[in-house]
């Protein structure tokens, strides 16, 4: 029972039941129970030590690659520092253990957040290339800087808190520390911090614009794995009461990457899965061992075999089979737009704003003044600059020159997640939902942004409620439990519609809402913005349908080669000379 | 100034090597937007199949030299189909991830097969070089370079000046309207790969004289190919190759002046300091997703 409930939720990241997570909990007290109390020989000790203090390094990796979907290919390192840190702290500085596993984690977490930060603008290849480099450096510090490390020799001696002295005391708290950081990142992919890391993850662009700011999110991701690493290394150190550098090499990192990635990344019961598995299978297969090398090349050749055939790896291929969709909730009150009217009578004014690729002109010191409440169109040709004009709106793009303004708040320079904050929503031309998340999760991330008044303090009810009454506004509402690759093309454009409103926007841009659609949704796009203009909310749209564009839109701008070339009521620009021969070329 | 002269020369003659790897980093690069991490081990598996039959086997230099060749060329072929085409409509993350594993897997599989002994591999020359006034001109150093020298003119005619080439570039930068005019896309991919392959291997047996024959000196060598990309920026290459050199050169010198057993952090550091300061390398320009 129990444990169906647990498969979807890990499978879709929707909310735990309280069924599940009393069964958690009484499974880890029994676990702790049974590490303490059960008589191991040692070697079956050495063993669970081993899978305990892993898994907890595995964790790590489950929330920056399974959630966040950012590689680090040093976890191993990060295990070393936490690991070096209680072995030198307790012996040759002689302090708590306590202490030691604390400074651990923090110098883990640290270094985790530094070469985060030094990488993490940049695109994947990078962070996975400066992981590897800086996991060679950390080897070669740990065997040639003697004095400090004690070299290849390792470090002994390690001790232990006096509290849990004995071997299977240390053990179950170990067990303990297992389950409650097992708890906790179960619980994090539910969570503000967890939802914007599975929104990075899914479309990096989608969530700036939703107002997820993706470069701390990623970031913390990245400090809390490494810091996960620490501590399931400083717990290692004490368990085992030895360390050496060979430990913690780059094959160890592989080790590490191959058990989350076989029992499947995205969660942490998954996690727990591979590493039990990888540690105890070499343990059953023990003439692997006797040739040096074997083990490393099956693990590879399983990394190759999972990616390609198993990417949710073995928790996803179950939790697949358990996969029961939720019905959806049933929505209550219609969904409140009240957009901020803190600002003179336009919403938005661009001063010459231009954005220049080289020497192409994209957008050539054009000027919009958006009047508050109405809809106004942005028209031109193809390749006049119109979705460039968008993305320098958004942020997207950074413009050469000229000035954006929101309300009367300069926002040229901001990234777009301040932009989102500030009340800018927007759909994409080519749309960009978060593609593993359900209708319902997508939109939640949109009622999210920061300064959205209508959810705040309200916590995740009220949230839930926003995002439900955003899907019901665009009519999807029975579908919200839906995962959103499940809907069609134009439903798939609804729902980003949604996400933009649930953030109760001051303006919304929307990138070409009509392209694709057939001329029924086209029709019910029509009905559903005429809905949005009545509430009030300012519309900036883009767009090629002139029949769309003149019945919506009161005002428009048009553009040609960069440079605005008419802009006013909407029948008047329509029949302007210079409009209709940008159409229909010149006589 | 006769020692600086002296390690001149071998820090570009094993920046040569760097930037031999570093180019077959950048061919893949852009024929697939993936980035080979198991690159390096192509240099490793080169010098290996060389050790086997110039050493083991006792057969001629030249003949051994082809059929290591030949190995990469079949495994540059094998790697496509195995580890990048079933993956090829998954985002980065799938792909990078299988190239490591398939490092992994090239790196434990020799280990296995050969154990954890570095091996020796002599030069192509028996004469140990000569004497130019204060410096020694060691013969492998003086091959890496002629060689490097006659494969980045060889690229350049190759991509600029053939059909064949032209194809390559095309498929490259716009992979769908390539094929609508009749380029075979995995064809083209299958070619990049063989060819990097081939780069990575001579770039491996090359060096071999110089260092050890060993398990560890392929994830060696990518570190630094790819360090030399970036500094070149990436994706770009004649960056490639001036980053290649570059970073041979300022590691011989760090190693001389400064600390040999950290040597190989050297190109971590310059690394580090690109990344943070002049991310798109030195060629480089910095390509913004389109919405």
């Amino acid at each position: 029972m129990s444990g169906a409930n647990e498969a979807k939720s890990s499978a879709t990241g929707a909310r735990r039941g309280p069924i599940g997570q009393a069964a958690y909990a009484a499974l880890a007290v029994v676990a702790i129970f049974l590490a303490a109390t059960l008589k191991f020989d040692g070697y079956t000790l050495n063993i669970l030590m081993q899978a305990a203090t892993y898994a907890i390094a595995v964790f790590g990796l489950s929330v920056v690659l399974g959630l966040c979907g950012q590689i680090n290919l040093a976890q191993a390192a990060f295990f070393g520092l936490g690991a070096y840190a209680v072995g030198l702290g307790t012996t040759d500085a002689h302090m708590s253990f306590w202490i030691c596993l604390a400074l651990g984690m923090a110098v883990s977490l640290l270094a985790g957040a530094l070469l985060g930060a030094s990488t993490l603008r940049l695109g994947g290849h990078y962070l996975a290339m400066v992981t590897i480099s800086f996991q060679q450096i950390l080897t070669l510090v740990m065997i040639n800087a003697i004095g400090f490390t004690h070299g290849p020799d390792g470090v002994s001696g390690i001790q232990r808190p006096s509290l849990f002295a004995h071997q299977q005391s240390y053990l179950a708290f170990c067990v303990g520390v297992l389950a409650v950081v097992g708890w906790l990142v179960w619980r994090l992919a539910d969570t503000r911090l967890g939802r914007a890391m599975r929104a990075v993850r899914d479309n990096e662009l989608a969530a700036g614009v939703a107002g997820v700011d993706v470069y701390r999110t990623k970031a913390t991701a990245f400090a809390i794995c490494a810091m996960l690493g620490g501590l399931g290394g400083g717990l290692f150190a004490g368990g085992f009461a030895y360390v050496s550098p060979d430990q913690f090499s780059f094959a160890e990192s592989v080790v590490f990457l191959t058990m989350a990635l076989l029992g499947g990344v995205a969660s942490p019961i998954g996690s727990a899965i591979g590493t039990g598995l990888l540690i105890l299978i070499p343990e059953w297969l023990r003439f692997l061992k006797s040739v040096p090398g074997l083990y490393l090349a099956i693990y590879g050749l399983a990394v190759i075999l999972i990616v390609a055939f198993m990417p949710d790896g073995i928790w996803g291929f179950i939790a697949k089979l358990f996969n029961r969709e939720k019905p959806a909730p049933a929505p209550g009150a219609p969904l409140k737009l009240s957009p901020s009217d803190a600002g003179g009578v336009n919403v938005l004014e661009t001063d010459v704003l231009s954005k220049h690729f080289g020497g192409l002109k994209a957008v050539d010191g054009v000027d919009i003044a958006v009047r508050r409440g109405s809809v106004h169109a942005l028209i031109g040709p193809n390749g006049s600059g119109k979705t460039t004009t968008l993305n320098v709106l958004s942020g997207l793009y950074t413009a050469t020159s000229g000035r954006v303004t929101l309300d009367g708040r300069d926002i040229t320079k901001l990234p777009p997640h301040r932009r989102t904050a500030a009340g800018l929503g927007r759909t994409f031309q080519n749309i960009r939902l978060f593609r593993s998340m359900t209708a319902l999760e997508n939109v939640v991330i949109g009622a999210e942004r920061p300064g959205n008044a209508l959810v705040e303090g309200g916590g995740r009810a009220a949230l839930d409620q926003r995002a439900l009454a955003a899907l019901d506004f665009v009519g999807l509402a029975s579908r919200a439990n839906e995962v959103v690759t499940s809907f069609s093309y134009g439903h798939q454009r609804l729902i980003e519609i949604a996400r933009a409103l649930a953030a109760n926007p001051t303006l919304l841009l929307l990138d070409e809402p009509a392209a694709g659609l057939n001329s029924t949704e086209k029709k019910s796009l029509h009905e559903l913005l005429e809905r949005i203009a009545a509430s009030g909310l300012t519309i900036l749209i883009i767009d090629h349908d002139m029949t769309l564009v003149s019945n919506a839109a009161s005002h428009i701008t048009v553009l040609n080669f960069g440079k605005r070339i008419a802009d006013g009521e909407s029948m008047a620009v329509l029949r302007h000379p210079d409009v209709v021969s940008a159409y229909l070329g010149a006589e | 100034m006769d020692l600086f002269l002296q390690l001149l020369f071998q820090g570009v003659g094993i920046g040569a090597v760097y930037a031999l790897v570093a180019l077959g980093f950048v061919l893949i690069f852009r024929a697939t937007n993936v980035v080979n991490f198991a690159q390096g081990e192509f240099s490793m598996v080169a010098a290996y199949l060389m050790v086997v039959f110039a050493v083991d086997l006792g057969w001629p230099y030249w003949l051994s030299f082809l059929i290591a060749l030949g190995g990469m060329a079949l495994l540059g072929a094998i790697f496509n189909l195995g580890v990048y085409y079933p993956l090829r409509h998954r985002t980065y993350l799938p792909v990078i991830i299988s190239t490591i594993g398939a490092s992994i897997l090239l790196a434990n599989t020799t280990l296995a097969l050969y154990g954890p002994q570095p091996q020796v591999l002599q030069g192509w020359f028996d004469a140990q070089g000569f004497q130019v006034g204060p410096v020694f001109l060691d013969s492998q150093y003086l091959l890496i370079i002629a060689v490097t020298i006659v494969l980045v003119i060889f690229n350049y005619w190759f991509f600029e000046r053939t059909l064949l080439g032209k194809k390559l570039q095309a498929t490259s930068q716009d992979k769908e309207m390539a094929s609508l005019l009749g380029i075979s896309v995995a064809g083209m991919i299958m070619i990049t790969f063989v060819y990097s392959a081939l780069l990575g291997g001579l770039a491996g047996i090359l060096v071999a004289p110089i260092l050890f024959v060993s398990i560890q000196m392929g994830s060696t060598i990518a570190l630094k190919a790819f360090a030399a990309t970036i500094i070149g920026g990436f994706g770009d290459v004649a960056g490639a190759i001036i980053g290649g050199l570059a970073l041979g050169i300022i590691e011989t010198f760090g190693a001389a002046y400064v600390s040999v057993p950290y040597k190989d952090g050297f190109a971590f550091l310059v690394l580090v300091a690109f990344l943070a300061f002049r991310p798109q390398g030195i060629f480089g320009e910095r390509v913004a997703e389109k919405a």
